[in-house]
């Protein structure tokens, strides 16, 4: 058994300690809105919160993240930072097919935490790995400046 | 794929019907006979949960009404992105007058006698751009009989004349007595109401939604994680599938040996099917471990074995000798005999793979009573009509419910069924087992999606022009050797004639500019086995750069400017002339450029028209010392007729320019047969910061709406290879670009 606290809440996972975070929140906690993209931290698509911080989580083994506390997109707005970049998303209409876009969401909250006036420079350094085949980022870039201003 | 005789009279009767330009809309709009049609409900996430109320108002098989007020559009076709839901709910809520916030989308069942797409005939599915141009007069009627039957019921219900009652945003009222109310509260009266025989439809003056600002349907859970795509789909006992696959096309599977594979902790079951050996597992990880512990030998007797240069260096050889004629006017030969220069160059393109962000997968349950499918479905009655075959059942016992798509960009409209035969068969090889009624999700890997095959095929292109004497271009010759979509593929009858494939040559073959002399001719390979298919604006994806490139080679050599030369060979195409006036003027053409020392700027431009739609890009990069370039504005005119959503059809341009850009850099290649990009470190699509500022101007149209999905990609990398010849004098004849032959 490996115990984390996802979304504020304790489990217990009955997994193999090799299994990436990935798969054990998407098969074994049925959290779906991390997405499987390329297993191997390039596309951003898995990406959720390690007590805070952004990691990709389909390279991220559970046995490394037992005890830690983890965020995923379904609980990002709780803070008021992932309310402000939701609504800045959905003000713009930033989704096509959506597939890359909680991974995107959770890469901006990660920036916006830390820097609530990104340039446009710091935005593509910290969006720089997510992926979007839609090539939704002119909306990206506007929508975490939209949620910069809300927060401001 | 399916040499069942009635299924592939089905698709060819649907392909020439799309060939024959929207001939289908004659079909007209067809009320089915009122009496609450029991609509499965299969939208995303719905998975054919039951309908509760059964008093809703389902005036068609578009439109369902709620008694909690619930405006419900259902959508004929697949939202992979391209903000289809929005768009169709938009048509039909314009003509009922309903409010916004009210209306929700669903996906429809796999039906085509009530959901073909008007323009392939009975057959049901989403592809080129024809989402809303097929759906346009059908779901205005939709919702104008809808309105018509709310109507009825009030003056039914008041004792007022039905010509005294007014509708708006959701409220239907009688002013005159101050009468209200809401469709919720007249849905089980509008029931009663008889279908009307003919409606009105509105003045576009009065469009209250259409060219305004419908957000997004999908938006709340596309942000929240609530979406649902195939990805997510659990049933109860489900399994989950991972393929080991050949490693070259054409390859089977010798023998295998799965002992290390069972003691995979999860893993429940291992079979052989058709394509490769399937692991079965509880999860995924589980299955994707097991799959990592299987030996297999593979049979490459008869695989394809050859790489990607070695293709090209045969089309090469191809092109020195006349292909087969696609399109002929005039004599080429005389005006090529009596020009006074010629310009010549030749282009190539690499196979590229569609790379949607959700990796291709699929479920499927069998059962008593048929088979269900969970799918970003997108060939809804190919795919009904391949598993029906494959199971031996009657098309109607194959149920799809359609999901959410994460991206497609034409992959998961595969003619052969390829992904979704892949899972019926692992599904059909464990039919006789004790849970061989489990629920099986198909995943394929990352590298499984890529190497995958169903490429844009790889293409090579000769091109000449002739100038006479007077300095007029008076011979176009344009010579494409590439491997065809559509020969031994269902569509194959239909759409090739005499040997050409409509789309290997679409863009070249009907080429807008007044040019007396033409010939298009056509070599298409048969012995290449690498599987192609159609890529995000299919043929126009590469005749659109060599037409677009050669043009400005041309106008380089009459020494004129490229604009002033493709406005003077428009003047019978005053569609793409507009779009290209609009682009140049916002870009603001002909002023200068500031470079920084070291750098290079320049600006180009190119107009194409794909699925009825015109888009002329200008774009501007910097080209640094090295050769290394940035594209850093591109500036767009787009004329989709009527814009149902200015803002998607924005962001549709949008998406388009970085998807054409990505084409810039990445190439499927193959050594010795086998595919070398397994991921997105060597497929290397675009990046945020490689994203450039994107203007996009909408030309005012009354027309009827066409495709925006597409017609955005083709003019993007043109637009940049002639701006990189104005900012260099270099020209780039290759894809993906080398910027070492851009270096001061």
């Amino acid at each position: 058994m490996i115990r984390l606290n996802v979304n504020g809440k304790a489990v217990a996972l009955d997994v193999a300690p090799d299994t990436p975070l990935l798969w054990a929140l998407r098969d074994t906690l049925q959290l779906t809105g991390t997405k499987y993209g390329c297993g191997q931290a390039l596309c951003g698509a898995c990406t959720v919160h390690l007590d805070g911080a952004p990691i990709r989580s389909c390279v991220t083994p559970v046995s490394a993240v037992a005890g830690k506390k983890i965020t995923t997109v379904e609980a990002v707005d709780s803070g008021k930072v992932g309310k402000a970049v939701q609504e800045a998303w959905r003000k713009l209409d930033v989704v096509q097919c959506g597939y890359c876009q909680s991974g995107q969401i959770m890469s901006a909250v990660a920036l916006l935490s830390e820097n609530r006036k990104p340039t446009d420079a710091d935005i593509d350094n910290a969006m720089g790995g997510n992926l979007c085949r839609c090539a939704t980022y002119v909306r990206i870039r506007a929508a975490i400046h939209e949620a910069a201003k809300a927060l401001a | 794929m399916n040499t069942h005789t009635e299924n592939s009279e089905f698709l060819n009767l649907s392909r020439r019907r799309f060939l024959q330009g929207g001939a289908g809309l004659t079909l007209g709009f067809c009320l089915p006979t009122f009496a609450a049609e029991k609509l499965p409900a299969a939208g995303p996430g719905k998975a054919g949960a039951g309908l509760a109320a059964p008093v809703n108002f389902e005036p068609n098989a578009f439109l369902r009404i709620g008694t909690d007020n619930s405006v419900t559009v259902i959508s004929k076709h697949l939202e992979m992105g391209q903000g289809t839901y929005t768009g169709l709910a938009t048509i039909l809520a314009e003509e009922l007058d309903a409010d916004w916030s009210q209306v929700r989308v669903e996906g429809a069942p796999a039906d085509a006698k009530r959901y073909n797409n008007l323009f392939w005939g009975p057959a049901q599915g989403t592809g080129g751009s024809t989402a809303m141009a097929n759906s346009w007069e059908q779901l205005r009627k939709a919702g104008a009989a809808g309105r018509a039957m709310l109507v009825a019921a009030a003056a039914r219900k008041w004792q007022v004349s039905e010509a005294d009652i007014v509708v708006s945003n959701g409220v239907v009222s009688h002013p005159a007595s101050g009468r209200k109310a809401s469709f919720g509260q007249l849905a089980a009266e509008a029931a009663k109401s008889p279908v009307p025989a003919e409606v009105k439809l509105k003045d576009p003056k009065d469009f209250r939604l259409i060219g305004k600002q419908a957000k997004r349907k999908d938006s709340a859970a596309k942000t929240n994680g609530t979406a649902k795509f195939t990805q997510d789909v659990f049933l109860p006992g489900m399994l989950v599938a991972v393929v080991a696959h050949p490693p070259l096309f054409g390859a089977k599977v010798k023998s295998f040996d799965a002992s290390k594979t069972k003691a995979v902790k999860g893993v429940v079951d291992v079979v052989q099917i058709p394509q490769g050996v399937a692991v079965l597992a509880k999860d995924t990880w589980s299955a994707k471990k097991g799959r990592d512990a299987l030996t297999v030998e593979w049979d490459e007797s008869a695989a394809f074995k050859l790489g990607s240069d070695e293709i090209l260096a045969r089309y090469k050889e191809l092109a020195k000798t006349p292909g087969l004629v696609a399109k002929q006017t005039g004599d080429s030969a005389k005006a090529f005999a009596g020009a006074a220069k010629v310009v010549r160059a030749a282009y190539d393109f690499p196979y590229l793979a569609h790379a949607a962000m959700e990796p291709l997968n699929c479920v499927i349950q069998l059962s008593a009573g048929g088979c269900e499918v969970w799918n970003g479905e997108q060939l809804h009655t190919g795919d009904q009509h391949a598993l029906a075959q494959l199971f031996g059942l009657p098309p109607e016992q194959v149920k799809i419910n359609m999901l959410y798509a994460g991206g497609s960009f034409g992959r998961r409209a595969n003619k052969d069924s390829d992904y979704v035969l892949e899972a019926a068969q692992i599904v059909k090889a464990r039919a006789g087992k004790r849970d061989g009624h489990a629920p099986v999700k198909l995943v394929w890997l990352r590298e499984d999606d890529m190497r995958g095959g169903y490429y844009r095929p790889l293409f090579h292109h000769a091109l000449e022009a002739a100038i006479d004497q007077d300095g007029k271009l008076a011979g176009w010759r344009h010579r494409l050797v590439g491997q065809s979509i559509l020969i031994g593929s269902p569509f194959e009858s239909m759409m090739v004639k005499d040997g050409i494939d409509a789309v290997s040559v679409e863009g070249a073959s009907n080429l807008p500019y007044a040019i007396p002399n033409l010939t298009v001719d056509l070599h298409t390979p048969r012995d290449i086995g690498v599987p192609v298919l159609w890529w995000r604006s299919v043929g126009s994806s590469h005749t659109a750069f060599s037409t677009e490139a050669f043009l400005d080679e041309v106008a380089a050599a009459m020494n004129k400017d490229p604009l002033a030369l493709r406005l003077e060979l428009l003047a019978a195409h005053p569609r793409h002339a507009a779009a290209l006036k609009l682009a140049a003027e916002k870009a603001g053409w002909g002023t200068p450029l500031k470079a920084a020392p070291g750098e290079r700027r320049g600006r180009g431009i190119a107009v194409h028209e794909s699925f009825n739609s015109y888009v002329a890009h200008v774009a501007e990069v910097t080209v640094k010392a090295d050769g290394s370039f940035t594209v850093d504005r591109v500036v767009s005119g787009v004329d989709c007729g009527t814009a149902i959503n200015p803002d998607n059809v924005r962001s549709q341009v949008e998406g388009g320019i970085g998807f054409a850009l990505s084409s810039l850099n990445e190439a499927i290649t193959l050594k010795a047969g086998r595919v070398e990009q397994g991921n997105f470190d060597g497929f290397t699509i675009l990046r945020i910061n490689e994203m450039p500022r994107v203007e996009v101007h909408i030309v005012p149209s009354g027309a009827a709406p066409t495709g925006i999905g597409e017609p955005g990609v083709p003019p993007v990398a043109p637009a940049v290879a002639n701006a990189i010849a104005a900012a260099t004098g270099k020209r780039l004849h290759r894809l993906p670009f080398d910027t070492r032959e851009l270096a001061a």
